[in-house]
């Protein structure tokens, strides 16, 4: 099988931007300049392209054409969309370069949050007929599931804050962070409930961001980086829809079926309790530096968080931090869908 | 800007059933192969993939299986909707100030799964809600087959000396469907607010409408001119940095004569948009074509701008009110057909 690494990874900052419209080419032309310099590449040199965001979230049709204009696509270039989490998008690059028809591809997301009621407009990703009628936010919605596991034993108001208190201290580092800080748990604990049981440090910051991924193929990449980060395994599953008629708390395993844990895992936990979740489904314990950037708890721009996740990850690689990382990013609500990609040196 | 929609949905065989139940006050389930019961119902069968078997009453009671607190609803959702939708009459009782309310999973008596609902607990606010309390629906006045004839749960059990209304009481409601009909369909109106911002591009553009001028910028790649940039070539994928002032005066590289009226339409059919390629640009710009019979407009038509009074000049699109014709002879085709 043709082998595809990842060579080149930019995010933007993540925040409220009143520099930035829906369009995203605000966020994007800075990361694809970042992009192109790290890999010598320039956009003629990009076999494919695939984005990743919404319309729903912008706010009007057919916004990721829109975005194209940050990418200059004349003469005409082979372009897809997903309205889902760039790092979907990254999944169709990769299929796409093991086709052949691609060499080098370039997988984006990105998404304007702050324009709308991110929490109400979230209620249209749930069931047409039986539940986005009553708009159930987000938060109130992971609420729901953050109860069943404090009540199933499985989780404590104050395991959830010690998770947000890890991903504030850990931001410290990420230039590209809403968030970041120490924070003592007794003070995360006595502040207000948004939907008991969850507190706001439960809930991602609402944000605006970008990030940007260069594929490229075994013949490639070793040209275009030092330390490529190879992709070994990718693996995706989706939930029922009937948020009543599934296990909330757990989920089947995620992982690679076999193998060490690895040395770096992002995952994408837009709520506390749901990093929780996500540990357990894959297994992973004590050796894995599990979200050395804050993860989405400190930055997690609609559409692009996810694809970041997997960019983190395999930063961590091509930086030499790691020889082996994992990339988890989700989609829907209550962790319905969800895609891992696991990453090594060579 | 404020988006609505009212997306009508066909229910199919077995969500038909689910919501013509509910416009007669009754819950449906389904069983599944495994001898689990859904409710609400589900349209294949999880395991085999079946459609269900005919359709069974649960509840009406049920019990929380996990529950929150929104002391901060939003305008829509249960208890909260200001547009009343299924309720004209609620208009009246709309209270000034949100009134904070529950979610709960509610597993129905009868059912293996939990339905997401609203639940007002009363007085007792959020000390009210706890897992496993009892609760009972609270059906809406005006019932259409929507799972908000269901307005919410509540802790009151319906007891005999006040029992819950039957179906049939809400058939002196002249504004109800025929309740021998079964329900086909759903509507379900989506209400959203955007607050968009410009780029510095597009700002840039805006400040310069209320100055009474067009300013566009220069791609430093390839040295088209783009009016309003975007701040980026679409051909190049670079910043555009280069501001450049355009006149109002330009020539209509194509146009569509709009006939069909719509809701929210700002001019009375028919009218020209045309898309104007203004002297110096190297895109076009949709406006208005107004000043002349519709059936004289054509391309290679020469307009120019009819800007709004000096003082109605704002940061807006529409401080140029529409564009007209100029008088001067035609472009030749040469001069605009590569941008069309």
């Amino acid at each position: 099988m043709t082998e595809v690494a990842v060579v080149g990874f930019a995010q933007s900052p993540v925040g409220v931007r009143d520099d930035s419209t829906t369009s995203g080419v605000e966020m994007l032309v800075p990361i694809f300049g970042q992009v192109y310099a790290q890999t010598g590449l320039t956009r003629r040199d990009i076999g494919f392209w695939c984005s990743g965001s919404s319309d729903y979230l912008a706010g009007r049709a057919f916004s990721f054409v829109q975005a194209v204009d940050a990418i200059g696509a004349v003469p005409p270039i082979m372009e897809s969309h997903v309205e889902m989490d760039g790092a979907w998008a990254l999944y169709e690059a990769w299929v796409k370069i093991l086709t052949g028809e691609a060499d080098i591809a370039l997988a984006y997301g990105f998404g304007k949050a702050s324009g709308a009621e991110l929490r109400k407009v979230l209620a249209l990703q749930l069931d047409p007929y039986l539940l986005a009628p009553l708009w159930p936010d987000s938060v109130s919605v992971a609420a729901l599931q953050a109860r069943l596991g404090i009540e199933a034993g499985r989780w404590t108001e104050k395991d959830m804050a010690q998770v947000a208190a890890r991903s504030r201290a850990a931001a410290v580092a990420n230039p590209s962070a809403q968030v970041a800080g120490e924070v003592s748990i007794e003070d995360l604990l006595a502040r207000p409930y948004v939907a008991d049981p969850l507190r706001a440090h439960d809930c991602a910051p609402v944000g605006d961001g970008a990030a940007v991924v260069i594929l490229a193929s075994a013949e490639r990449a070793r040209e275009l980086c030092d330390r490529p980060a190879w992709i070994t395994w990718f693996g995706h599953r989706a939930e029922s829809a009937a948020l009543g008629a599934r296990d909330l708390v757990t989920l089947a395993p995620l992982g690679p079926p076999d193998g060490p844990p690895p040395d770096v895992a992002e995952l994408h936990a837009p709520f506390t309790h749901q990093e929780i979740i996500l540990r357990e489904a894959l297994g992973i314990g004590g050796t894995t530096d599990v979200n050395p950037s804050g993860g989405a708890l400190v930055a997690n721009p609609m559409f692009a968080a996810g694809l970041a996740r997997l960019g983190c990850a395999a930063q961590a690689i091509m930086t030499g931090r790691a020889d082996s990382a994992l990339g988890h990013a989700t989609s829907g609500p209550l962790l319905q869908q969800n895609l891992v990609c696991t990453m090594e040196a060579q | 800007m404020e988006i609505a929609f009212d997306y009508t949905r066909s229910l199919g065989p077995v969500l038909g059933q689910f919501m013509t139940g509910l416009r007669d006050q009754r819950i449906l389930g389904a069983r599944a192969a495994d001898g689990r019961v859904h409710a609400p119902p589900f349209e294949y069968d999880p395991v085999t993939a079946s459609p269900p078997g005919e359709l069974l009453e649960v509840g009406p009671g049920g019990t929380v299986v996990s529950w929150t607190w929104l002391p901060e609803p939003l305008d829509g959702q249960p208890l909260n909707d200001q547009a009343a939708l299924n309720d004209p009459a609620a208009l009246n009782d709309l209270a000034a100030q949100p009134r904070p309310f529950g979610w709960a999973l509610i597993r129905l008596d009868g059912a293996d799964t939990a339905m997401l609902h609203a639940v007002d607990p009363g007085p007792a606010g959020p000390a009210g809600m706890r897992t496993g309390m009892r609760v009972w629906p609270r059906w809406a006045a005006h019932r259409v087959g929507s799972i908000r004839d269901i307005a919410c749960f509540a802790p009151d059990e319906p007891t005999p000396e006040a029992p819950a209304p039957a179906a049939g009481d809400t058939v002196s409601d002249n504004t109800a469907p025929d309740h021998a009909a079964p329900v086909t369909m759903t509507i379900t109106p989506v209400r959203l607010r955007y607050l968009h911002t410009a780029s510095p591009a597009e700002s840039a553009y805006l400040r310069g409408l209320a100055e009474g001028r067009l300013l566009g910028q220069r791609c430093p790649a390839c040295g088209q001119v783009y009016i309003p940039s975007r701040g980026t070539c679409p051909a190049d994928g670079v910043p555009t940095d280069a501001e450049v002032e355009l006149p109002d005066t330009g020539t209509i590289t194509t146009f569509s004569v709009v006939n069909v009226g719509y809701p929210g339409q700002q001019v009375t059919p028919p009218y020209v948009a045309a898309a104007i390629l203004l002297d110096g640009a190297d895109i076009a710009f949709q406006h208005l074509i107004l000043g002349c019979d519709p059936a004289d407009v054509h391309m290679g038509m020469r307009v120019r701008a009819v800007w709004r009074p000096r003082e109605q000049w704002t940061r807006h699109a529409d401080t140029i009110s529409h564009f007209t014709p100029s008088g001067e002879p035609d472009a030749p085709y040469e001069s605009y057909g590569r941008h069309i």
